[in-house]
């Protein structure tokens, strides 16, 4: 760290290189999801030419993706699971952080070890007893199964990831307001969580890309057209039979990688805060 | 207190009713349990009751659609003669051992190598992240059609390069197969050992570095003496959400290889699946889906007291 004037090939060697490893790794599938797309059939499925380069260009993937299929169902679904899940999950993380993190009260210990312990539960755990509770909640095949599922997941993290933040704000302001004869109340809405819009950015997009993510629960609880996500609907239904419609199936996966890859570029500092204040305050 | 003193003195109290009771809600335990219960409710039901019938329905047998029936531990003691439940679970800590390492040596690297000051170094940290954002069923459709039987661009080269025609099947051959999840589980989750140990190594003073090197210590001292010790809390954690969410994998075998070839992928989840949605015995599912926790436990606890062992030494 020191002594890093040797050059630009010492550089090279321990600075690029490397570097331009991981990012071919990290990017190539990215790069293939996208030529794919635009390949004609006739070069997708041809052993000769080389296949890194695209010759032909064509959008007919990306047509038949939005006008033979339910793409864009599913894409309204998707959003529409997702943001609301995140709000919820939100709402219930700050009822269960802003206690936990400034307040003391009997009980708070068990609190935050069973949020803990939800957020470790594996998923794969609760998908059949789940699938039965949702069954006999009459919830098959409605966004209303996993919208009331998704928080369950999320709302841990969130609590987690708030309290965290939520501690590192002086109790100043908070105290003064008390003084003043503010409650409790009045206190958190209009002095406390005001403060703290950068926390709930970071929980929320962090939310919001676990929520597009999710897909155990989505395929077992949403099998009717109308109501899949954007994997469960390119898993179960772009795949027809045994034959695969690999660049519908490609536009389907670029397209539905966009919306979240978009809204990330937006907020990467607070994606990277919120992914990294676990495990490193801890 | 009796009903009877209870209503009497919720009488006495019945004119000052309204301040008294902003007094009692503005009590600091009453404002939080009001706060924290709804929320609380909210998981027990959806993860505590679910938790708790799943155990209860892993002592049944029970066929879709139909009244389950207690047999005790029959599904567990059919799990154990079953010797596609010990492929399953030899295959589980396989993929689980493999990815983990794999990721944990790569992150590692990946932190120390952006461990400098470069330009760009933003934007590339935000672009290595993106397997972790992207929604993994999709990234893994890429990958299925990387490792497709006729088509795989890297059998293309293999055989341009002349190393192997034909090219192997990369999700056909079992071992071959379970490779191929193994490196994309390495894909997908290296960005989050890398960036989050990266995070790790900025907490780490340079002072100590100048320290360590006026003292004579090598780069490979300083990182085994320096850095290794310091980044162990952030490793530990790090590993044990990655060994948590490897163990239970679900979405990549279920859309690479779907278990096979011959149940040589099949996790725990993939098989509970199967045998739940597929096979429609819940009750059998549900054993084997409960039998991951023992084994996750034991590797938590396992590492809980090398990382402790560690630290007093």
């Amino acid at each position: 760290m020191i002594v890093e004037r040797r050059g630009w090939r010492v550089r090279g060697l321990k600075l690029w290189l490397p570097l331009g490893f991981f990012l071919v790794f990290t990017l190539f599938p990215f790069y293939w999801m996208t030529i794919t797309s635009l390949k004609p059939n006739s070069e997708l499925y041809s052993r000769k030419i080389m296949p890194l380069i695209v010759y032909h260009p064509t959008l007919e993937h990306f047509v038949n993706l939005l006008t033979e299929t339910s793409f864009l169902t599913w894409t309204y679904n998707t959003m529409l699971i997702a943001v609301v899940s995140t709000a919820i999950s939100l709402v219930f993380g700050v009822m269960l952080a802003y206690p936990l993190a400034r307040m003391r009260f009997a009980g708070a210990a068990l609190v935050s070890f069973a949020i803990a312990a939800t957020y470790l539960v594996p998923q794969p755990l609760l998908f059949i007893p789940l699938a039965d509770i949702i069954n006999r909640l009459g919830l098959g095949d409605t966004l209303t199964s996993v919208i009331l599922t998704y928080p369950t997941l999320l709302v841990p993290f969130c609590a987690w990831l708030l309290m965290g933040y939520f501690k590192s704000v002086p109790h100043e302001l908070e105290d003064a307001a008390r003084i003043d004869g503010a409650t409790r109340l009045q206190t958190m809405f209009r002095i406390f969580l005001p403060l703290c819009i950068p926390g709930f950015i970071s929980a929320g997009i962090f939310a919001f890309t676990l929520a597009q993510n999710e897909f155990l629960y989505a395929l077992i609880f949403l099998t009717k057209t109308d109501v899949r996500t954007v994997p469960v609907g390119a898993i179960a239904e772009l795949v027809r039979g045994d034959v695969f419609y690999w660049g519908q199936l490609m536009a389907a996966a670029l397209l539905g990688s966009i919306p979240v890859a978009i809204i990330y570029s937006f907020f990467v500092e607070h994606y990277v805060a919120g992914l990294t204040s676990g495990g490193v305050k801890a | 207190m009796s009903a009877h003193s209870q209503a009497i003195a919720s009488a006495a109290l019945r004119p000052r009713a309204r301040p008294s009771l902003r007094r009692w809600t503005e009590r600091e335990g009453v404002f939080s349990w009001l706060m924290v219960t709804p929320p609380v409710l909210f998981l027990l039901a959806l993860v505590g009751y679910p938790f708790v019938y799943g155990i209860w329905l892993s002592l049944e047998n029970r066929p879709v659609a139909k009244p389950g029936e207690f047999i005790g531990l029959g599904n567990f003691i059919a799990n154990f003669h079953d010797p596609v439940f010990w492929q399953v679970a030899q295959n589980t800590f396989v993929y689980t051992f493999a990815a983990t390492a794999l990721k944990m040596a790569g992150g590692l690297a990946l932190a120390l190598v952006m461990n400098q000051e470069f330009r760009f170094k933003n934007l590339i940290r935000a672009i290595m992240l993106l397997p972790f954002i992207v929604p993994t069923v999709l990234s893994t459709i890429a990958w299925m059609w990387i490792l497709d039987p006729s088509f795989s661009v890297v059998n293309w080269f293999l055989i341009r390069w002349g190393i192997a025609n034909p090219g192997p099947s990369w999700l056909g051959n079992p071992s071959l197969a379970m490779f191929s999840l193994i490196m994309v589980n390495t894909w997908r989750g290296l960005p989050f050992y890398a960036i989050t140990l990266l995070a790790g190594l900025q907490t780490i003073s340079p002072e100590l570095y100048e320290a360590a090197t006026i003292d004579g210590a090598s780069t490979f001292a300083r990182f085994r003496y320096v850095t290794l010790p310091l980044l162990k809390p952030v490793i530990f954690i790090v590993t044990m959400f990655s060994v948590i969410f490897t163990f239970s994998d679900f979405q990549l075998v279920y859309v690479l290889t779907r278990g096979g070839p011959a149940n040589a992928t099949h996790l725990f989840a993939t098989y509970a699946f199967d045998v739940a949605m597929g096979g429609g015995q819940f009750g059998l599912g549900a054993s084997i889906a409960l039998s991951m926790l023992p084994p996750l436990a034991l590797l938590i606890a396992g590492m809980a007291w090398y990382m402790r062992g560690e630290k007093s030494s």
